[in-house]
This record gives C-alpha cells, sequence and structure tokens, in this order.
C-alpha cells in the first residue's frame, strides 16, 4: 500500500496516525505540507527516522521546492517529480490518502 | 490609532490562510493602523528564503513580505522557539525580522486593541 500524507505533522495528527497504522514494507508519499517532515529538522520531530527503518519514504520534490526546503531534505527520503508519483500509484495495488 | 496584530500560524501553501493574511495587511496599512505581524508555529515557513513555486503553479508570495515596508509594514516579530523547532535561523529568512521569545511575544500579544489570526 502506498500511504499519502499532505498536512504538515506540526499541525495536524494526520502523519502520526499513518505512521501508527502503516505496515512493515509500505510506502509513504509526503506531499504539499507533509513535505516539512522531510526536512533535516521536521525528520526528528515528526519520527521519520523510525519510519524510515520499515517503510520506503518518497517526498514530491515540486512542493519541497516551492517552501524553500529542498536544500534540507532528510537522508534515506527519496524525492519524486510528477511523473514519479503516478509512478508510485500504478506500482502500488491500493493507495491511502490521509488527510 | 489602533495596534492591529496579524498571527501567522500556518505553511505557505498548503492553505489559503497565509495568502489571505497578507492580503488584509495590505487592507490595514492602507487604513494607516499600527501593523504588527507576527510568525509562530509553521507560520515561520512563510518566510523561508528560496521558495521556487514554478513546480506547483501556484504564485510565489513570499516575495510580498519584502515590499511590506513600502506600505509602513515594518514590525514583524518571529517566535524563538518556532523559528529554533524548524531548523531555520535569521539568515533563512527572506526579511528582518525581530525574534522574540515566548515570553516577550506573550507581552506583545497582550498590549494589541485587536488580533487577527491566520
Amino acid at each position: 500500500m502506498l500511504h499519502i500524507v499532505n498536512k504538515s505533522h506540526r499541525q495536524t495528527s494526520s502523519l502520526a496516525s499513518c505512521l501508527r497504522l502503516a505496515q512493515d514494507g509500505h510506502a509513504l508519499l509526503l506531499i504539499e505540507d507533509g513535505v516539512y517532515a522531510a526536512t533535516t529538522a521536521g525528520a526528528a520531530s515528526a519520527g521519520l527516522a523510525e519510519a524510515l527503518a520499515r517503510l520506503k519514504v518518497y517526498v514530491l520534490r515540486p512542493d519541497l521546492e516551492a517552501r524553500g526546503v529542498a536544500a534540507a531534505l532528510a537522508e534515506g527520503v527519496t524525492a519524486v517529480d510528477y511523473t514519479g508519483f503516478v509512478d508510485l500509484v500504478a506500482e502500488h495495488t491500493n493507495n491511502q490518502t490521509w488527510l | 490609532m489602533k495596534k492591529f496584530m496579524f498571527v501567522n500560524r500556518k505553511a505557505p501553501y498548503g492553505t489559503i490562510y497565509a495568502l489571505e493574511s497578507l492580503e488584509v495587511v495590505l487592507i490595514a496599512a492602507t487604513f494607516d493602523q499600527d501593523v504588527s505581524l507576527v510568525f509562530l508555529d509553521d507560520g515561520v515557513y512563510e518566510l523561508a528564503k528560496g521558495q521556487d513555486t514554478q513546480g506547483i503553479g501556484i504564485k510565489n508570495h513570499s516575495k510580498t513580505y519584502r515590499a511590506l515596508d513600502g506600505y509602513d509594514v515594518e514590525k514583524l516579530y518571529v517566535e524563538r522557539e518556532s523559528m529554533q523547532a524548524r531548523g531555520l535561523s535569521e539568515d533563512d529568512l527572506i526579511v528582518d525580522v525581530e525574534v522574540l521569545s515566548s515570553a516577550e511575544m506573550a507581552a506583545l500579544m497582550a498590549e494589541q486593541d485587536v488580533v487577527l489570526s491566520f
């Protein structure tokens, strides 16, 4: 399953709920305000290190760039473009968006 | 003249709040009021340097903060705790701001006539 999170982890509990319920081996794609969790300072407060150990974590690069935080990308997170987003949706049998 | 404070607590593009706040700030400024802008929590991200919105097809409104002093809006405050928690320093911000502690921020808020929250 592909999990998609579009909210800041400091503003809502969407990412925390996603991480609590995502199973090992699942994929997580951070988009829109969700990308702040993929920055070095964000990853620490979002518990992303633990997630990286058991999930494949992706982030949408245009959303990082829009917010001026592309240079602060946390280690272990894979940045994708819109084509990569489509590929991820196509590769996984199902997906869930955590609004 | 009344003291108006605009409290910005949202990241720039995920919601419309940041842009709407800017619009209302500019309106307040034309009415010659004492306007302060405060950036707390994810609102600090509104001031991050190097925003490039080409890829998401949304107007980059971060440059508007630089135009604020042209409207005599010169009181911009950032809470230190919020900024540091996000790995940012004053050098990472697009405009000059005054960095305040939570206690200083609280005191500033308490002395306002009107506080508008975004």
